[in-house]
């Protein structure tokens, strides 16, 4: 393996110092401005890897991965306000005073311990998860209806945190860039230097991560009941278990992901929750590459860039594009950009523009040393 | 007694614009199995044909004495405005996704941004003239002999066909732009359609007053209910429908043309999501966001009664209804005062529009774990494809 592939070891090594030196000098030569919606959008990559695992691998089209992704924003921002909330009365976040409350809701109190929250962005959405993939999965419901289901969930946590004023701000959400951090503003310029660094960090380890998680048989398993559930289940596996902890690994996604997109957008509010949001989390993945992770990724990262472009230049036509583009990504281009890429679509296209002759060829066979076919 | 009418009233108002919104879907989704993302915009549009409806008549001087009338001319109006645009839908997108509904489901959610953004930007003036077109060259065909259809010259008349609709609808545009000059510009903002005088107020019974546009809703919708349960159970095309529902492949071999049979179903749908709008529009003011507070509870309705069971949608819908009347406006506590004051905080708690549906939606989950098919599941035995 070693000796055949060394070349290909090569180019992979040398992406990987590419990449790598583009991240760490991405803020010498992008404006402030850019800069932080780079890193906005790389967080998003994170909740679209998410997505990914269980649209692209697993066949469960959630509607509801806003939830996630809003727990984590608002385990951040808790955290963040209480940390610089002594100056305020009563020592608690300045809001409350809006409202007439003195006393810290108790569900706020373990949020000033850094470590707490440090684990409650990624376990308490995992947890959240995991139990109402349970309780769904338990059932059989699957397919459309589980769509159905996780978009009611998301409109349960949306009105829930929309009403609540009194316990978390409710519409107007949670302020994080005027608070502190290590004696720093949180939205000041150097800070945001910082979570740009550690938001494309974690976008490398949670890519690394997902492609462990679908490489080995538990991914196998995964793609078996994408394309045949009842099979899967009859060949003596319990589907309901693997669906569970899938729909709970990109639950935890989701929250990292919310809790980085909070810090670099400095608010979080339920309008993290609204239904159109989670369906664009889809749509990331869907015109990136379903069963694709870097296309999820690539996805979330050039369709908001795009997004931000459009809106500057003309704020009416968005809502077209992006129409447009669902219905295209759907009828046209079903496995999306980096799918079709990798099925040889880029060949096709150079034939059909009359640049390349059509060439009858077979797949290629990879052969290891021992010459046995790798499938 | 009157305290129990009262409320029974009201959570039959909220349950019959759930029933006559879900009723549409509910033989789209049930039927076809098709998740139109888009039913919301489609009652979006019905409710701005009701009110496009409403400045004709307002201001076209040989229709002003029939003013009062408005509203029953605007049911049907959406019904053909929303039918049309299903069944181009049907044409354009959806048929190319059958059998696929995840993807269905993303590609009627593009629609419905278009949709959306549609009425945002293009003038209602513009926007009827372009349904007109579409209606119009959608139905000559039907009026036209096959032999001209199918014969040497058969592709240049139906060009022929569309080019005087897109012509018709480009006049149509016009005139109604002069006519009634708010038509002709394009707006963001909501719009409101305002009641005629004999719907405005209430009838008194029993020493409380009904509120005429609710009665009016509920009558709206058991009309509905009956003429699509009349349609569906005693018309010929009604029985191809349930034919082709129950078995695709083998109606087809009987000789059913399910592609006939597919635009019907759906146009029956999309135009009772018009008349839904209708419904919509006199509850509140009409906007381009109007159809999405409506469609997820759409689909929790559809979900809960059992797909492909409109008795189970009927009373899924009012059991919604009634339950969100009861937690919302925390008429527990008034029919049981004394109740111990830890439940009494709880029901407090819920008691506002955005909690009840919170506990509704709770307890839908709640009940999907015990039936996870709905209340009325589909009879068979077959391993879930």
């Amino acid at each position: 393996m070693a000796i055949v592939s060394t070349k290909k070891n090569w180019i992979n090594l040398t992406i990987w110092v590419v990449i790598i030196a583009l991240i760490i000098a991405a803020p010498t030569f992008l404006p402030v401005f850019r800069l932080n919606l780079l890193g906005r959008y790389l967080s998003l990559a994170i909740v679209a890897l998410g997505v990914d695992l269980i649209w692209g691998f697993t066949g469960m089209l959630s509607l509801g991965q806003g939830i996630f992704f809003a727990l984590g924003g608002y385990c951040a921002a808790m955290f963040l306000q209480l940390n610089s909330s002594e100056g305020f009365p009563n020592g608690i976040p300045e809001f409350f005073g809006l409202y007439g409350i003195e006393k810290l809701p108790f569900f706020w109190e373990p949020f000033r311990s850094s470590i707490f929250t440090l684990f409650s962005i990624w376990l308490l959405p995992a947890i959240i998860a995991g139990l109402f993939g349970y309780l769904v999965f338990r059932n059989r419901i699957k397919g459309v209806y589980f769509s159905i289901l996780t978009q009611a969930a998301l409109l349960v946590f949306f009105n829930f945190f929309n009403g609540q004023q009194k316990l978390i701000n409710g519409t107007n959400g949670l302020k994080t860039d005027v608070t502190e951090l290590f004696g720093q503003m949180v939205g000041s310029e150097i800070m945001q230097r910082w979570f740009f660094w550690l938001t494309a960090i974690l976008v490398i380890f949670a890519w690394l991560f997902s492609r462990w998680i679908v490489r080995d048989r538990f991914g196998d398993i995964l793609i078996g009941i994408r394309d045949d559930e009842p099979r899967v289940r009859f060949t003596g596996y319990n589907p309901v278990v693997f669906k569970t902890i899938i729909f709970s690994i990109a639950g935890g996604l989701a929250g990292i992901s919310g809790a980085l997109y909070t810090v670099q957008s400095g608010i979080v509010s339920p309008q993290f929750m609204t239904v159109p949001f989670s369906i664009e989390m889809v749509i990331w993945v869907a015109v990136g590459g379903r069963g694709t992770l870097l296309g999820a990724i690539l996805g979330a990262v050039f369709i908001n860039y795009a997004k931000s472009l459009v809106s500057e230049a003309l704020p009416a036509s968005w809502m077209f594009i992006q129409g447009g583009l669902f219905i295209f990504v759907v009828t046209a281009l079903p496995e999306g950009v980096l799918g079709w890429i990798r099925r040889g679509g880029l060949k096709e296209l150079l034939y059909l523009m009359g640049i390349n002759k059509k060439l009858k060829t077979y797949p290629k066979l990879e052969v290891n040393e021992q010459g046995e076919v790798k499938s | 007694m009157q305290l129990i009418l009262e409320s029974l009233f009201n959570g039959v108002a909220i349950g019959s614009v759930l029933l006559i919104a879900a009723l549409g879907l509910a033989i789209v989704f049930g039927l076809m199995g098709v998740i139109n993302l888009a039913h919301g915009e489609l009652m979006m549009l019905g409710a701005y044909s009701t009110y496009i409806t409403q400045l004709i008549f307002k201001q076209v001087s040989f229709l002003k004495p029939f003013y009062d009338s408005y509203v029953i001319v605007a049911i049907g109006i959406a019904f053909l405005v929303s039918g049309t645009v299903g069944i181009l839908l049907e044409r354009t997108v959806i048929r190319r996704l059958y059998g696929n509904p995840l993807e269905t489901l993303l590609a009627t959610w593009g629609v419905s941004l278009i949709l959306q953004q549609f009425v945002r930007s293009v003038p209602l003036a513009y926007g009827s003239g372009l349904v007109i077109a579409i209606f119009i060259g959608l139905i000559t065909p039907l009026f036209l002999s096959d032999d001209l259809l199918n014969g040497a010259k058969g592709r240049l008349i139906r060009a022929c066909t569309w080019g005087m609709s897109a012509l018709i609808g480009v006049a149509t545009g016009g005139v109604l732009s002069s006519l009634v000059s708010k038509l002709g510009r394009a707006s963001a903002r909501n719009v409101d359609v305002t009641a005629p005088s004999w719907m405005r107020g209430g009838i008194d019974f029993l020493g409380s007053t009904y509120p005429k546009t609710r009665l009016l809703i509920i009558l709206i919708t058991l009309i509905s209910v009956l003429v699509v349960i009349f349609f569906l159970d005693k018309t010929a095309w009604g029985l191809r429908i349930r034919a082709v529902t129950q078995n695709r492949s083998m109606s087809e071999c009987l000789g059913i043309s399910t592609e006939k049979v597919d635009i019907i179903t759906f146009g029956i749908g999309s135009g009772i999501a018009g008349v839904a709008g209708v419904a919509v529009s006199l509850l509140g003011s009409v906007g381009p966001n109007v159809g999405v507070n409506y469609i997820v509870g759409c689909f929790m309705v559809v979900v809960l009664g059992g797909v492909g069971n409109l008795l189970g949608t009927i009373l899924a819908s009012f059991s919604i209804g009634i339950m969100t009347d009861l937690i919302g406006a925390g008429r527990l506590l008034t029919i049981w005062p004394d109740m111990p004051s830890p439940l009494a905080s709880t029901v407090d708690f819920f008691a506002t529009t955005s909690m009840a549906r919170v506990m509704i939606f709770a307890l839908i989950v709640l009940f999907l774990q015990f039936s996870p098919t709905g209340m009325f599941p589909q009879k068979g035995r077959m391993v879930e494809s």
